[in-house]
């Protein structure tokens, strides 16, 4: 982020993410051209095509005009993160345009460290499970990795992100007024160039919720047993 | 206009496939499962399934292109599983689809999965030669480790009905539980197959169900499994209580004997009672030895023409739903919206969604 100098990319920057509600946002030359945001936390894969088909028609571009791509890989709920990471491989294999993965977290701290963020903040998303997607940054830089956690164990450090909505209590007194609550997708495209480069593996953060059968119980007793495969978020 | 150059994408289970038809020819059929991954769990779990599908689609999609020896550019329409299936499954594929389409400016066809398991038998041809028409009306069944099923149907583009279907277990599902018990790998139905061919099938007589005459009434072409993986159950367990060797051969044999008569025998019942004097069979299941050799005699004795697509085309597969989507361009019925969703319980009727 601001330890690099900012590169300025030519031409068309779509950014994508879903890692909360569907974004989709345009950057040219890396400035912020559009940004849209659309539907709630079950609709990506209805979503997110169609607004990115009217972001690029709004500012009168077609795919082929884009210079690359970026999508947020989260951390997130998993199905809406898929839909996202799918969306912005095909579109790069059938556009031939560099497909780039940025942190979601990461494209929330470049929001808030753009208008002057604290030396250390935390950006905190929505895990469930009464538990925290978050990261620590330091002078807009991020520390370590991003974790899951429960909310009581966040730093008590200046917070923003969709989180802080999630935990009012806990986390809107450690947000100063002007701090972000949420990705904008026509930021991430204009600060793609600056963030980390962290692939297009999704952030899942968790294994998935499957074990391998126990004993299995007698069947001679009438009591059946039923393997619990995991479900997505 | 020559016959349409279609892209479908098939991620509903544990198959990410992708592939390319023109019209009736098969370009490209690429398929990367997950299967092993799901092993050690006994059953499909649906989170691993679709973390593989994203890692596979990219890829499957590049090897499909270069396999049919196409560029993108030139696809007329793109089809892909709406449903049913899993729905972190199905939403991959269907995020591929639309982008693909709209990328290319092309229309999207969301189809539904058990309609292009009886569509394929289109593609299995010699290639060049022209394929063969699907009887009107046909009589599918469609056995996998997802689904049982029999279909009428009338017109692969619009006229299915489901005849009967699984109350409980599918036929694979049954195969995957009594393979566990018989401390055999997953999946169950090519080991069991395997483990069958030493056994004695009249060795132990395991129910077959929905046959006694009350449920003959309510469910005459219905199936349920969940009684004969009980039943099997309980017979090897009292075995091992009475400090006896379970004779793994013998119950394969049995259990598969009971899967394969309860299955052939409703088939061939639903086409004598509809009417209907062509079968055809798909699904992973379709590969079955015992199951293909007593559905091939049964429809023989009762005059009913059965066609089996070869197994490749048989389990989920890219190329099913492209041959769909060309038999559905060619009837020049409307496309889907790039607003569709998934539908993890899409009623077979529904062969194209709409928004
Ligand atoms: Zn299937």
């Amino acid at each position: 982020m601001s330890a690099h100098p900012p590169t300025r990319p030519i031409g068309w920057t779509l950014a994508v993410d879903t890692s909360t509600v569907v974004t989709a946002g345009l950057a040219r030359d890396g400035r912020t051209v559009a940004s849209e945001q659309a539907g709630d936390n079950h609709s990506h894969v209805e979503l997110l095509v169609p607004t990115i088909q009217a972001v690029l028609a709004d500012a009168g571009i077609g795919w082929a005009d884009l210079a690359a791509i970026g999508v947020g890989v989260g951390p997130g709920p998993f199905t809406g993160l898929r839909v996202g990471v799918a969306t912005a491989v095909t579109a790069g294999i059938a556009a031939g345009v560099p497909v780039i993965g940025v942190c979601s977290l990461d494209a929330i701290a470049a929001q808030w460290a753009a208008r002057g963020a604290p030396a250390e903040f935390i950006i905190a998303s929505d895990a469930r499970r009464r538990e925290l997607y978050w990261a620590a940054y330091r002078d807009g830089r991020r520390v370590g990795q991003p974790r899951v956690s429960a909310p009581a164990v966040l730093p008590e450090l200046p917070t923003a992100g969709p989180g802080v909505r999630v935990y009012p209590d806990l986390l809107a007194p450690r947000r100063p007024g002007d701090a972000p609550l949420g990705l904008d997708a026509g930021l991430l495209a204009a600060h793609l160039h600056e963030l980390p480069d962290v692939g297009l593996e999704p952030l899942y953060l968790r294994t998935p919720d499957a074990a391998p059968p126990t004993a299995r119980k007698s069947a001679l007793t009438g009591r059946r047993h039923r393997l619990r495969p995991g479900t997505a978020q | 206009m020559s016959e349409p150059l279609v892209l479908g994408i098939e991620s509903s289970c544990d198959e990410t496939s992708v592939g390319i038809v023109r019209g009736e020819q098969l370009l490209a059929n690429e398929v990367a499962s997950s299967m092993e991954l799901h092993a050690r769990f006994g059953g499909v779990v649906p989170e691993v399934a679709s973390r593989a599908h994203l890692e596979a689609i990219g890829p499957a999609l590049r090897r499909a292109v270069a396999a049919a020896d196409v560029d993108l550019s030139e696809l007329d329409a793109v089809a892909v599983t709406a449903g049913p299936g899993l729905m972190g499954s199905l939403v991959v594929g269907l995020a591929a689809a639309k982008t693909l389409a709209a990328v290319l400016g092309r229309p999207l066809y969301g189809l539904n999965h058990l309609v292009g398991h009886v569509a394929v038998d289109l593609l299995d041809h010699p290639a060049g030669e022209p394929a063969r028409p699907l009887a009107r009306p046909t009589l599918a069944l469609l056995v996998s480790g997802g689904h049982t099923q029999l279909l009428r149907v009338g017109n692969i583009t619009g006229d299915v009905v489901e005849v009967g279907t699984t109350i409980d277990d599918a036929a694979g599902e049954a195969y995957d539980k009594v393979a566990r018990l018989l401390g055999l790998p997953y999946p169950g139905g090519p080991v069991i197959d395997e483990a069958a061919r030493g056994g004695d099938p009249t060795a132990i007589r395991f129910p077959r169900g929905l046959t006694a005459p009350h449920d003959m009434a309510r469910h005459r072409f219905d199936y349920s499994f969940s009684g004969l993986k009980t039943a099997v159950a309980r017979w090897v367990e009292t075995r091992r209580l009475d400090g006896l060797d379970v004779p793994v051969a013998d119950v394969a044999a049995s259990f598969q004997e009971a899967v394969a008569d309860v299955i052939t025998a409703k088939a061939v019942d639903a086409a004598r009672h509809h009417g209907i004097t062509d079968m055809i069979i798909g699904g992973g299941v379709a590969a079955n030895s015992r199951l293909r050799t007593l559905l091939a005699e049964r429809t023989a004795t009762a005059g009913v023409v059965l066609r089996r697509p070869r197994p490749g085309l048989c389990t989920d597969n890219g190329a099913m739903i492209a041959v769909l989507g060309a038999q559905i361009v060619e009837a020049g019925l409307e496309p889907s919206g790039l607003g569709i969703g998934a539908d993890s319980g899409l009623p077979v009727g529904t062969v194209v969604v709409r928004d």
